[in-house]
C-alpha cells in the first residue's frame, strides 16, 4: 500500500482536505513514523504499555542519576516523555533560574542572529527571483510582493529559522551538556545539591522558546527586504509601496499560527537538545553522538510539529 | 568526648551492584568514623568509585543499607537528600571544574546555588579564604582550561571545602600528577582534614596516598573487602597478595 493511499484514507477519516504536495509530504513522514512505531511494536514481545511502566519505575532513578541505558524506541520515547513531564512541572511550579534564563537568552539569541538574517536574507531574495517569471507570464506581477510576505511569515519565516537554530544551537546544547555529562560535571552539580536539571535544562529551553519566535521575526523582516532587492534585479519598485503590498494580505490569521508554531519548534529544539546531552553515555564519542542526534531529531520534530500545527490551523480556520 | 570521635558517620552493610553480568560490588560493608581517614586501595575496576558514588546516591546499589549521619541514603525523598548531600563534598577524579565558568565562578556557583548567599562581601570573603587554604589565590580569575592538572585538584577541593563538608569523598585524588604534586595533595589533604575536623574516604592506588593520609585502611579485592587496618599493619601483614599490593 502506498503512503499516498495511507493519507488520503487518514484525511478522509479526519475530513481535512489533502493540500499541496508539501503538507502530502510532510503527513507521509508522519505516517512513516508512525508505521515505524508500530512495527517496532509488533517486533517487540513485550507490550507498549509493559514498557511504559517499565520506563515510568526507572526513569525517576536516571533523572536522579543523570543516566539512561539504551533501550527500544518505545522506551527512549517514554523516557524522553517523562523528562519532557518534568520539565513541565519545574516550569509550572515557576522554578526558573533567572540569570542563567537571561544568560542563555543572549548566547543563543546572538549566536544564531546574524545566520538567521543572513539566510532570511537570501530565503525573500531567492524566492522573489523564481516566483517572478512565472507571475510576469500570468500577469500576476503585482501579487509578487503579497505571496512573497505570505510564504514568508506562514511557512518559510518559522521553519527555516527553526532548522537554522536547531543546527546551530541545538547541537551547541547537546556537545555542551554532553560534555558537562562525561567529565562528571553534572554529577558534580548533582552531588553538590545545586539540582542541574534545573540549572541547564530548564534556563535553556526557556531561552530557546522564547527566542525561536524572537528570531523568526528578524528572519521575516529581513526576507522581505531580501524579496525588494530582488524586485529591483530586473524591474524598479518603490519601497514603501513594495512593503504595503507585501503586507496586504497577511492578516492575524497568518500571524499568529505561525509565532505560535514557533514557540513550539523553540521548546522542541530546546527539549530534544537538553535530553540528548543530559543522558550522553560515558565516552567523548557519545559526546558528537548527542549534538548529531540533537540536530536531527529537533529538525524531524519540526517538520511533524508544522504538519500538525498546518492541519490544526486548516481544521480550525476552515469552520 | 571519646565516644564522640569514635562515632560513624557513615555506615553500609551488604552492599552489593552489578552491571549487567558484572558483579562490581559482592557485599561490602563497612562504617567511616568521625575525624577519620578512610583510604580505599584495591586494583582498577575492584569497584572502589562506584563504591562511593553509592555513597552520594549518583549510583544506587542493588542491595545492602548505607546510612549517611544515620539516614538510610537509598530511602530519602530526593529534598532530604539534598539536604544530606550539603554535609558532603565530592572531589572527582577530573576535579570536574564547570568549564564555562571561571575559578571564581566555580566557587561562587555552591554559595549562590545551594547556600542562596546573596551578599557579595560573604561570597567574596568565603572564595578567599578557600583559594588561600589550597594555596591557590593567584589563580581567581583563570579558566580551568589555563589551569594544571595538580591546580584543578586544588581548586575541586576549594569548591568543595566552600560548603563546609562534613565528610569528603576523594575519588584518585593524585591519578595523574607527578609524584612531587600527589605529596602535595596529600599533604593538602591532611592539613584540610585539621582545619575543617572532617572525615573522609580515599579512593586510590597511590602508595603516597597511603603512607601520608591514611588512618584506617581497606582493601578491596573482586567485589569484597579482603583486608582491614592501619597501615602498619597492613604493610606487615603476611598475605601473600596484600605484602604484594603495598609493596
Amino acid at each position: 500500500m502506498n503512503i499516498r493511499s495511507h493519507v488520503e484514507e487518514i484525511n478522509s477519516l479526519l475530513k481535512i482536505p489533502v493540500g499541496n504536495l508539501t503538507y502530502l509530504l510532510m503527513q507521509g513522514t508522519v505516517l512513516i513514523i508512525f508505521m515505524y512505531t508500530m512495527e517496532v511494536h509488533s517486533q517487540s514481545s513485550r507490550s507498549a504499555i509493559g514498557l511504559l511502566k517499565k520506563s515510568k519505575a526507572t526513569v525517576s532513578k536516571k533523572i536522579a542519576a543523570g543516566k539512561e541505558k539504551s533501550g527500544s524506541f518505545l522506551q527512549s520515547l517514554g523516557n524522553g516523555g517523562f523528562f519532557t513531564f518534568k520539565l513541565i512541572k519545574e516550569v509550572l511550579k515557576f522554578r526558573i533560574p533567572w540569570a542563567e534564563f537571561s544568560r542563555q537568552c543572549f548566547l543563543v539569541g546572538n549566536k544564531s542572529l546574524y545566520l538567521v538574517m543572513a539566510t532570511g536574507f537570501i530565503m525573500g531574495m531567492v524566492l522573489t527571483i523564481q516566483s517572478r517569471p512565472i507571475m510576469v507570464e500570468f500577469g500576476a506581477e503585482s501579487w509578487l510582493p503579497g505571496m512573497v510576505g505570505i510564504s514568508l511569515i506562514r511557512e518559510m519565516g518559522p521553519v527555516i529559522t527553526a532548522l537554522i537554530f536547531a543546527g546551530k544551537v541545538g547541537s551547541g546544547i547537546g556537545a555542551e551538556l554532553g560534555s558537562m555529562k562525561v567529565t562528571e560535571q553534572i554529577d558534580a552539580m548533582e552531588v553538590s545539591a545545586a539540582d542541574p536539571f534545573n540549572f541547564l535544562v530548564v534556563s535553556r529551553v526557556l531561552a530557546c522558546t522564547l527566542m525561536v519566535p524572537l528570531l523568526v521575526v528578524f528572519a521575516d523582516v529581513i526576507g522581505i527586504a531580501g524579496s525588494y532587492l530582488g524586485a529591483n534585479i530586473k524591474g524598479d519598485v518603490n519601497l514603501i509601496l513594495f512593503v504595503s503590498r507585501a503586507l496586504e494580505p497577511v492578516h492575524f490569521s497568518d500571524l499568529f499560527p505561525a509565532l505560535a508554531k514557533s514557540f513550539l519548534f523553540g521548546a522542541a529544539i530546546g527539549t530534544i537538545s537538553c535530553y540528548k546531552g543530559y543522558y550522553a553515555e560515558a565516552g567523548t564519542e557519545s559526546v558528537g553522538r548527542a549534538a548529531n542526534s540533537a540536530v536531527v531529531v529537533s529538525s524531524l520534530m519540526i517538520f511533524i510539529i508544522d504538519a500538525l500545527a498546518v492541519q490544526l490551523t486548516d481544521l480550525i480556520l476552515s469552520r | 568526648m571519646e565516644e564522640n570521635t569514635l562515632q560513624d558517620v557513615v555506615s553500609a552493610s551488604s552492599i552489593s551492584k552489578s552491571f549487567g553480568e558484572q558483579e562490581v560490588l559482592k557485599g561490602i560493608s563497612f562504617s567511616l568514623r568521625k575525624n577519620e581517614n578512610l583510604v580505599v586501595l584495591g586494583k582498577s575496576g575492584s569497584g572502589k568509585s562506584v563504591l562511593i558514588k553509592c555513597l552520594v546516591r549518583l549510583m544506587t546499589p542493588d542491595s545492602g543499607i548505607i546510612k549517611v549521619f544515620g539516614e538510610e541514603i537509598t530511602k530519602l525523598r530526593l529534598e532530604d537528600l539534598n539536604t544530606l548531600r550539603k554535609r558532603i563534598g565530592f572531589l572527582f577524579q577530573s576535579a570536574a571544574l564547570y568549564d564555562s565558568m571561571s575559578v571564581r565562578q566555580n566557587l561562587e556557583f555552591p554559595l549562590r546555588r545551594v547556600k542562596k548567599i546573596k551578599d557579595r562581601n560573604i561570597i567574596n570573603e568565603k572564595v578567599e579564604e578557600v583559594l588561600t587554604n589550597v594555596n591557590l589565590i593567584e589563580a581567581i580569575d583563570k579558566m580551568p582550561s589555563q589551569l594544571s592538572g595538580g591546580m584543578k585538584k586544588r581548586i575541586g577541593l576549594a569548591r568543595t571545602l566552600i560548603m563546609d563538608p562534613e565528610i569528603i569523598l576523594y575519588d584518585e585524588p593524585t591519578t595523574g600528577l607527578d609524584p612531587l604534586t600527589s605529596i602535595e595533595i596529600c599533604e593538602l589533604i591532611n592539613d584540610v582534614q585539621e582545619k575543617y575536623k572532617s572525615a573522609s574516604i580515599i579512593i586510590t592506588h597511590d602508595l603516597n596516598v597511603v603512607r601520608i593520609t591514611s588512618t584506617r585502611l581497606m582493601i578491596i579485592r573482586e567485589g569484597k573487602v579482603y583486608a582491614e587496618g592501619n597501615y602498619q599493619e597492613l604493610i606487615n601483614s603476611r598475605d601473600e597478595w596484600v605484602h604484594s599490593f603495598l609493596n
